[in-house]
């Protein structure tokens, strides 16, 4: 009896091998589908970064259905080329302009002149007198200023206003590719249901179109879309990096250095530091507003360059290339600052009182010892932080990026447009071809950022290595 | 021989005693000028905010209380009260931080407790990458492929055009990559003491992961949280895209609470989407519309600035857990 009453106690509290081995089951069990969860939601994350990339390429490829005005073969025929051999793109510079001369009227031809000349040295619609006359005005035209047209702007125009090209209906790549009847039936149901307005099935050609292309690329803003092009976004864009540049790094590497060699802990240094870091998480619009309130209105004479060009008004008032470029750069300087303090702490003690023993300054230290090894660190900070401001849209719609421009920004004062922004722009459009558009300045505005970070990661290597 | 001596003195204190170098000094300056830009960085937003917001407030049509207290946006008949704006900003947020907690902290666990060294040479990368999108693109992806995947899944007479839930899917599919990275640091700092002491009685990772290394790293995990919803919150291009341009005004008592204020599926205009749509395009100074925006940028400061002190005091009380 003594004996047996303990043994059912443990029974009690122990369980049996059978019993044991479920609870074990049970445990490794959940664990697994723990486990599993955990790699589903990182899967996600790569699903969700490769449907992205697919939707923007699947939407800048793919078939279109075309409506031109004038066949672009006709055309090169006509001018008595053979037209297998010479496409409308490989004409002569005068050779286009000829074409617009026959063609457009006489209204529209003096427009775009007035807009941009075709010829240094001569007219095609105005008359000497009347353009002397336009140009002394109070108000001259961009075309008085503005240097002549190239071959893309007018190889666009022609584009544009003879062939008359209209895309009606686009297809995406991977239905283009697989299952390229489904859109010419939905052409032809397109055009059953009389959504094509006054166009007949037959004036209607299927054809490949890949949006992202060099004449894409190289070709200027427009309002058609079958013509438009992103180079005055990607010269806006190359111009708010370079002032961000320009402004950003050495004050940002300069903070960085008061910060880390020169400040003493005193409460004022102290809340420095605590403000940057508070600076580092402000909304990107909100500098969009302080760019709008102080650079583009207080700071008006100095951002619009009525300082710089003596009593002539310029028109932009303060929404150029300057105001943005500062705006982004004064956002991405906390992000600098605190890449570069990063870099600036890794450098070892040993470096500091080495050099302040050998009775150099501080300066010269910080410039001969200490700088050439933080800079590897500061550069990839730096660029990342270029890389982030690229890609930064809020900002820059809040200083007064221009949503149609088509002339290329020539200074630091120019009205601009940047890459984000026309992605913004086409995309808020209802229609397709804009859409397209969109996409294709995404793959553009991709390609430039990954240009960026593989500049850093290079960077990044070779400086672990020597570390 | 006294003065001989007292000469050379001289000479030594004089060698002795500092240089003055003004090339030193004003280097010096200039590096202090440029950390003290930040603090006028900072002196300028608010100083702008403030008083441009100060200058909406002073409008007849517009009264402190009324911003706070009325549920309708429309500037239009002059009719300002932050509400709707504020609800379409959380609305978004939560969507996103929904989506995005569960994901970012499953994604963190993996890669700081189960992931081998290979696995995270894969993962890693494609975060840096979500992370360096532009926004913008973002938004062109909700509206492009989110917002017709929803309106395929539940109908389009169900699912506008634009809505609140692809606004938030997207913007929570955006913060993922910050909420994993912190975590992962979070998760990363627990000493290694406590994995062992737990293996040692007897726990699986599973047990060892969700009962020991998370509570131990929570506060730095929440601080992660914080800052994301900060993020989620000031985020503008893709809520300006796919969730509309129209405020969600409601009656409040009288608009069904799910059928209408709280409906994801139907669009509503965030804080920073009406700031956008209203600053873009010729903007005239001084008029109700220009300071509007400000009053509006001022709300969301304080929003994100409150979020990210909060993020802040987490991150304090984290360290000196372990420091």
């Amino acid at each position: 009896m003594s004996i047996s009453a303990p043994e059912r106690k443990v029974r009690e509290y122990f369980p049996t091998e059978d019993e044991y081995q479920g609870l074990l089951d049970k445990r490794s069990r959940r664990a697994r589908l723990f486990q599993l969860a955990c790699l589903l939601s990182l899967m996600i994350a790569v699903v969700a970064l490769a449907t992205l990339l697919y939707t923007i390429v699947n939407d800048s490829f793919g078939l279109v259905a075309v409506v031109n005005e004038r066949d672009p073969e006709a055309i090169v025929a006509d001018l008595g080329h053979e037209p297998d051999s010479v496409a409308l793109v490989d004409l002569e510079f005068d050779e286009l302009v000829g074409l617009l001369e026959t063609t457009v009227g006489s209204g529209v031809g003096r427009r775009l002149e007035r807009d941009q000349r075709f010829y240094d040295d001569r007219l095609v619609f105005e008359s000497e007198e009347e353009w002397a006359e336009i140009c002394s005005s109070d108000a001259p035209p961009e075309g008085c200023t503005a240097g002549p047209r190239d071959h893309s702007n007018v190889y666009a125009l022609v584009l544009e206003r003879v062939v008359v090209q209209d895309v009606i209906a686009a297809y995406d790549l991977v239905p283009s590719i697989f299952n390229p009847s489904g859109f010419e039936e939905e052409i032809a149901a397109g055009f059953e249901a009389g959504r094509f307005g006054e166009y007949t099935p037959d004036q209607a050609s299927v054809e490949w179109r890949a949006w992202f292309n060099l004449n894409f690329l190289r070709s200027p803003q427009s309002a058609t879309p079958e013509v438009a092009g992103i180079r005055t976004a990607i010269l806006g864009s190359a111009w708010l990096v370079l002032i961000t540049v320009l402004f950003s790094v050495p004050v940002g590497v300069g903070a960085a250095i008061y910060l880390v060699e020169y400040a003493k802990p005193t409460r004022l240094n102290s809340f420095i530091q605590t403000n940057i870091n508070n600076l580092a998480g402000v909304p990107s619009i909100i500098y969009g507003m302080l760019g709008l309130a102080v650079l583009v209105r207080i700071f008006e004479p100095f951002t619009s360059g009525a300082i710089f060009t003596s009593g002539v008004p310029p028109a932009e008032n303060g929404r150029t290339v300057l105001s943005a470029g500062l705006t982004l750069g004064l956002l991405a300087l906390p992000v600098v600052i605190i890449s570069a303090q990063e870099a600036l702490q890794a450098v070892p003690d040993s470096l500091r009182h080495a050099g302040l023993a050998l009775g150099a300054t501080r300066w010269q230290t910080v410039r001969s010892q200490i700088l050439p090894v933080a800079l590897p660190g500061i550069l990839t900070g730096t660029i990342l932080a270029m890389a982030r401001a690229i890609g930064e849209t809020a900002p820059l719609i809040l200083v007064g990026a221009a949503s149609f421009i088509t002339s290329d920004p020539t200074g630091p004062f120019s009205k601009f447009t940047a890459l984000p922004i026309q992605i913004f722009q086409w995309t808020s459009y209802p229609q397709i071809e804009f859409q397209k558009l969109a996409a294709a300045a995404s793959i553009a505005l991709l390609l430039l950022l990954l240009t960026l970070n593989a500049a850093a990661v290079i960077l990044r290597n070779k400086y672990s290595r020597r570390a | 021989m006294t003065t001989e001596n007292q000469v050379d003195r001289d000479q030594i204190v004089a060698r002795l005693t500092k240089r003055r170098r003004p090339g030193e000094t004003a280097i010096r300056v200039f590096l202090y000028l440029c950390g003290a830009l930040t603090i006028a960085t900072t002196i300028g937003i608010l100083y702008e905010l403030g008083t441009e917001s100060f200058l909406f407030f002073q409008e007849d049509e517009v009264s402190l209380f009324e911003f706070l207290t009325d549920t309708f946006w429309q500037p239009q008949v002059g009719r300002f009260g932050i509400a709707p704006l504020v609800l379409g900003t959380m609305y978004i947020s939560a969507i996103a931080m929904a989506v995005a907690v569960p994901l970012g902290l499953l994604s963190a666990i993996y890669l700081a407790e189960y992931a081998s060294e290979r696995v995270r040479g894969f993962f890693k990368p494609v975060l840096e990458i979500l992370v360096g999108v532009p926004t913008v693109v973002f938004g062109f992806f909700a509206l492009t492929f989110m917002t017709p995947v929803l309106r395929g899944i539940f109908g389009t007479s169900v699912v506008d055009f634009f809505n609140v839930a692809s606004a938030g899917i997207v913007v929570g599919i955006l913060i993922v990559p910050l909420i994993t990275s912190l975590a992962e640091d979070a998760l990363r700092a627990v000493p290694d003491s406590l994995r062992q002491a737990a293996y040692a009685l007897g726990a699986s990772k599973f047990e060892v992961s969700t009962r020991i290394v998370v509570p131990a790293a929570l506060s730095g995990i929440a601080a992660g949280f914080v800052l994301a919803m900060s993020r989620a919150v000031g985020e503008t291009m893709v809520v300006t895209l796919a969730a509309g341009a129209s405020p969600r005004n409601f009656e409040p008592g009288v608009d069904p609470l799910f059928g209408y204020i709280l409906n994801p599926f139907e669009g509503a205009q965030a804080m920073t989407g009406y700031v956008v749509i209203t600053a873009n395009g010729d903007l005239s100074y001084n008029t109700i519309d220009y300071n509007s925006i400000f009053a509006i940028g001022l709300t969301l400061f304080v929003i994100t600035f409150a979020l990210n002190s909060l993020s802040r005091r987490f991150v304090k009380r984290f360290r000196q857990e372990y420091e």
